[in-house]
């Protein structure tokens, strides 16, 4: 078979293209409900292993959230989502929301180290600056140190965001026919992994890479009010 | 006004060592008073300060303002600290906001003013500091002299019975510690209530109603400008002085 041949029946034969379109919607929408849930538990998880009291002392919020980050980021992903399916959410057959969980849960670990890390990169005066005029510590946070944070926070996100994209490779394992899938069924199908798998790699890369222009102009726009 | 009681504060070293950064200070602060504490570096000055609307949480002591003791836990310290306005050494203008925005934050989020009229009351104070001009930009483009002056007015803005100024005029160029010492100037001549830790021997002789000499965390001489430079009672001052002045 000639290249083109091969080429054909990859992705036109029987409108395989559809599917690899079907598949790449799949791990969209849960790489994207993963992001969400994602960075709503991991800006949680950072403030709640922020707090202290008054006088500096951790508080019982700090020892939670570290075992969520350690148990989660000292687990495979694979294995995450396996109990997540079998186990936790064995009465539902909702592949999506069990994927879309399990990564959510998983990716909030990492984000919220991201947003420690931008929370703590923001000058201590700041906060001082704050309490100093007799705001609580909660509005400084969200009026004045949480907006400064953000500048931080955006490309490590970003970059866990991608991460997180590639890593929906393995929701094949709770039957969702994403990408990766598609191109693997279609491989066993046509008796050539080549072109599928080339192809599938393909599109991830050209996926990821627009977001990676995009999240360059996001960062850009959101450094302007540095440089007045 | 404020009334300092046998105030101590341990720091924990790495090493589990303690220091004793002020080892039983007592004072009294009184209304219209600018007090004015000089010290060599490391003497505690700063952190007396800092203790005094808890940005420092003492050891053991008691600080008395208004006639409540301000370190007892169930005090709501928000709201002491609304009366009493602080000037950092480094601005700590927040600057994510606009100087206007700066100035107007905590008297509108704590609902002491409406929107309307902490703008009203901000362009007054910004065009006492001849800072009108600036009210739309971010902090980012203003000097450390406009920076520090912005800074008081934020702090203006909320109305408070004292004033306290950690070394103000430090982290600044030499040309703009005049333009801030200023406005500092005015606000004493309009009978603020003044606790100041700097280096300015000027501003401590000019302004001051009373001058501290603090060294290793206690208050070593207590008087009046003239006698604190003219007269110095202790060695250590004296040895201090002839360094400064």
């Amino acid at each position: 078979m000639t290249l083109y041949e091969r080429f054909i029946a990859a992705f036109i034969t029987g409108e395989r293209w559809k599917l690899y379109l079907s598949g790449l919607g799949i791990t969209l929408e849960v790489a994207l409900f993963a992001g969400i849930l994602g960075i709503i538990i991991g800006t949680i998880m950072a403030l709640m292993k922020l707090s202290t009291t008054e006088d500096g002392k951790p508080t019982i919020l700090n020892y939670i959230a570290s075992i969520y980050i350690d148990v989660i980021r000292g687990t495979p992903s694979v294995l995450q989502l396996l109990i997540m399916w079998f186990i936790i959410m064995a009465s539902s057959n909702n592949g999506i929301l069990v994927a879309s969980l399990s990564f959510g849960i998983n990716s909030g670990a990492y984000v919220s180290e991201i947003v420690r890390g931008g929370i703590l990169a923001v000058d201590k005066g700041q906060m001082e600056a704050g309490r100093s005029l007799g705001l609580s510590k909660a509005t400084t946070m969200r009026y004045i140190i949480l907006p400064q944070a953000i500048k931080n926070i955006i490309p490590p996100l970003g970059n866990e965001f991608i991460t997180l994209i590639k890593e929906t490779a393995i929701v094949g394992y709770v039957s969702l026919t994403d990408l990766t899938r598609v191109a693997n069924q279609i491989a066993s199908r046509t008796y050539d992994a080549f072109m599928p798998l080339i192809g599938a790699a393909v599109i991830y890369f050209v996926i990821i890479k627009l977001l990676t222009i995009f999240l360059g102009k996001l960062e850009r726009r959101m450094r302007r009010s540095d440089n007045r | 006004m404020i009334t300092v009681k046998n105030l101590c504060k341990e720091f924990k070293n790495t090493d589990g060592t303690v220091t004793k950064v002020l080892q039983g200070i007592n004072y009294e602060i009184n209304q219209g008073e600018k007090i004015v504490i000089v010290g060599p570096s490391g003497s505690g000055k700063s952190t007396f300060l800092r203790c005094l609307n808890m940005m420092e949480r003492p050891t053991s002591g008691q600080i008395i303002f208004d006639g409540v003791d301000i370190t007892d836990k169930k005090v709501d310290i928000n709201k002491v600290r609304e009366r009493m306005g602080m000037v950092f050494q480094n601005f700590n203008l927040f600057n994510n906001l606009t100087v206007m925005q700066n100035i107007i934050l905590a008297p509108v989020k704590l609902k002491i003013m409406t929107e309307a009229e902490a703008r009203e009351k901000a362009k007054k104070l910004l065009e006492r500091v001849n800072l009108l001009d600036k009210a739309d930009v971010y902090p980012i483009s203003l000097s450390g002299g406009q920076k520090q002056r912005i800074a008081i007015v934020r702090s203006l803005c909320m109305n408070p019975e004292v004033m306290l100024f950690d070394e103000p005029t430090s982290a600044l160029d030499p040309e703009m510690v005049g333009e801030v010492l200023d406005v500092m100037k005015q606000l004493a001549d309009d009978g603020m209530t003044m606790v100041v830790v700097t280096h300015e021997m000027g501003f401590a002789r000019e302004v001051a109603t009373k001058v501290l000499f603090v060294d290793e965390g206690n208050i070593l001489e207590e008087n009046t400008p003239k006698e604190f430079f003219e007269n110095p009672q202790s060695k250590r001052l004296q040895e201090f002085l002839s360094k400064v002045l």
